[in-house]
């Protein structure tokens, strides 16, 4: 930051690598202040909370000598802005506490159980974009036709649908009635635990390890919550593809290029698309953070093991430890896609200065 | 509305306003028009309209009261379906595990439903109102730490935080009402400041400080006038999600607390029998989808009428 104080603005011309500085540590800053600020918001709802941190560790029956020991192990005899740097020093050495729930420290436990969520937001979002992309431009240049309406209605239908009763819908349909899809969890129940986990996605770990009746098996477990959260992000995906386009159809070039004779394939593909990349590149960064943590209420209709069921089961047996963990990983994981997809805008996009 | 007098029509259309209530009057009528011609708007606003007078009605329209249980008949299937007991009266959306009529709890359960969207569609925004305009006309420190914060909300994970707060807070529609609104609010904060940005430096607002207005009432008189349109789209938009939320904190068993005839936490009761007794879950969720996708074409139009930037179709 020491960079950012000392160099001129727009007076003198910075070097490339200066300027790198300067961006990178002004993110960097972004970053550190947004991360407490949400480390904050997360050390006073542990406050306010009507749970006796003490109470729950050493339990009802514990003499008052016991008590007070783990009292001052806790650190809650010292002043309150204290207590919050202790907070911090122990987000950031991974020490989340123990989950009174699991019995294991909260951070293996969120170790253990992210891979699952990664997987379904993955998968979601590569169905969202290979199909709302292609819709998104559709509708952009038939822009007012029936295509276009439908295009719309499809994603205004996304954006209402309750993802946790449409799901169980699917479940009942497709697995209770049809039996095309496997039922909630990764895999079925005779097929857990057979493939030893690398990467902890349950796809690629039974690819690698060959054994394409569990990754079969895991496909028909995945493909439903999977095309729910894939439909959400579609909608997303496909109004903003088709205002982006709509931005740059309108531009003069592209009158230029038609009048030069380019084919409208060319003119939509090459020049109005090719333009529109890096901006797209953001919006689907975004909208897979949205997936990240969208995957809460679908998680538990699928009784998927992921980070939203994670919290949630914590929640409801007051398991705090474990909610404010996985409060804070989450919102972690959200702003640095969030840092991501604006840093690849500022350096992708010469434009956006 | 359609048919109007051809004078007060008239009046409406004119060109030369002779009042300023007279020009504000024809430029809402203009939005109306163009909105009027909207068709997939006005099939919102239709439900929404609809949804409005079955919740004011629901005692009279109700077949039961929402927790009236018959406990011989429970989980009576709707009246459509075949292997219904054809001895059976009423029910005609079937009843639940309890024995209470589905369609009496949908009806009421839409006064609740009203009820947190009319709450959050009023905290949130205002909330946001007045952070956006005091950060974007003050400026300086004020606003750098009232952005910072903002931004801070704006990138946190909305439901996730909601849940967060509904537990330390206790469930019940009130809180549930609080964490939505608590993660509401910094869009609006974002638009109204951007609004204000451009409206602080306008010829009339140099003039009305001159004439010794001051900033409290430079703020209300002058720049709220001015960002409530925005607002009022981006409130159309968002009412779909806030159904959402709440119908998902429902569901958690965060929000309404049984027996009250909350949508979300209807679904969450038929869940268990979901294979077997289907109708349980799928009512309410046909209601919430139903809203949301109302709110959603409502706000669409209305950001086309309102806010032409946005790529009109």
């Amino acid at each position: 930051m020491a960079l950012a104080e000392t160099s001129p603005k727009g007076r003198r011309k910075s070097s490339p690598f200066t300027r790198f500085l300067i961006k990178a540590g002004k993110t960097v800053m972004a970053i550190s202040v947004t991360m407490l600020g949400l480390l904050f918001m997360t050390f006073v709802i542990g406050r306010v909370m009507p749970v006796d941190p003490v109470l729950s560790i050493v339990g009802e029956r514990a003499s008052q000598e016991m008590y007070d020991a783990e009292f001052i192990k806790l650190g809650l005899d010292k002043p309150i802005v204290v207590q919050f740097f202790y907070y911090i020093r122990d987000v950031v050495t991974g020490n989340f506490g123990i989950s009174l729930r699991t019995g294991f420290p909260v951070w293996n436990d969120i170790v253990r159980v992210f891979p699952a969520t990664m997987e379904l937001a993955t998968i979601g979002t590569i169905l969202g974009v290979l199909i709302g992309v292609p819709l998104g431009v559709l509708a952009a240049v038939k822009r007012g036709t029936w295509i276009d309406q439908i295009a719309r209605v499809v994603a205004l239908i996304g954006y209402s649908m309750p993802v946790f009763w449409i799901g169980l819908i699917g479940l009942l349909v497709l697995y209770g009635m049809l039996g095309w899809i496997g039922g909630p969890g990764r895999l079925d129940v005779f097929n857990e635990d057979i493939i030893p986990p690398v990467t902890g996605m349950i796809l690629i770990d039974s690819a690698l390890a060959r054994d394409w009746f569990i990754f079969k098996d895991a496909l028909s477990h995945i493909i439903l919550p999977a095309s729910l959260l894939g439909y959400y992000s579609l909608a997303y995906i496909s109004r903003m593809t088709r205002s982006f386009m709509l931005e740059q159809l309108s531009s003069e070039y592209i009158t230029t290029a038609r009048v030069k004779g380019m084919s409208e394939r060319a003119v939509i593909w090459k020049h109005a698309f090719g333009n529109i990349k890096v901006q797209l590149i953001t919006v689907i960064a975004l909208s897979y953070a949205g997936l990240l943590e969208g995957s809460v209420l679908t998680e538990i209709i699928f009784s998927w093991p992921g980070i939203g069921s994670y919290i949630t089961t914590s929640l409801l047996s007051a398991d705090m430890n474990a909610v404010m963990g996985g409060t804070v990983v989450v919102g972690l994981v959200f702003v640095l896609l969030n840092v991501f997809a604006e840093l690849l805008y500022k350096f992708f996009d010469p434009r956006a200065k | 509305m359609s048919i109007q007098p051809t004078g007060l029509r008239a009046w409406l259309l004119t060109d030369t306003p002779t009042s300023r209530h007279h020009a504000r009057m024809a430029a809402y009528y203009q939005a109306w028009l163009s909105l009027k011609s909207n068709h997939m708007a006005m099939f919102g606003l239709g439900i929404l309209l609809l949804l409005v007078i079955l919740a004011a009605f629901a005692p009279i329209l109700a077949p039961a009261a929402p927790d009236f249980q018959i406990l011989d008949l429970r989980l009576t299937p709707p009246v459509w379906v075949s292997d219904r007991d054809p001895n059976i009266d009423g029910f005609i959306l079937g009843s639940d595990s309890l024995g209470r009529d589905i369609l009496s709890r949908l009806l009421y359960g839409s006064r609740i439903t009203l009820y947190i969207v009319a709450l959050v569609a009023l905290i949130a925004p205002i909330a946001g109102l007045f952070v956006g305009t005091v950060a974007g006309y003050t400026g300086g420190w004020i606003d750098i730490i009232l952005m910072r914060i903002t931004d801070i909300f704006l990138a946190f994970p909305r439901l996730v935080l909601a849940l967060a707060f509904v537990a330390a807070l206790g469930a019940g529609i009130e809180n549930a009402v609080l964490a939505i609104s608590l993660t509401a609010w910094p869009p609006y904060a974002r638009i109204a400041r951007a609004e204000t940005l451009t409206i602080r430096n306008s010829d009339y607002i140099h003039a009305v400080r001159l004439q010794g207005a001051g900033f409290i009432r430079i703020i209300t008189k002058h720049i709220w006038p001015l960002c409530i349109s925005s607002l009022v789209v981006r409130v159309t938009l968002d009412m779909a999600g806030i159904i959402l939320a709440a119908a998902g904190l429902g569901f958690l068993g965060l929000g309404a607390q049984p027996p009250m005839a909350e949508w979300g936490a209807m679904i969450s009761e038929g869940r268990r029998f979901i294979l077997d007794h289907w109708w349980v879950a799928t009512m309410p969720g046909l209601a919430i989808f139903t809203v949301s996708l109302a709110f959603n074409l409502l706000g669409d139009g209305m950001r086309d009428v309102l806010d032409p930037k946005e790529g009109k179709s």
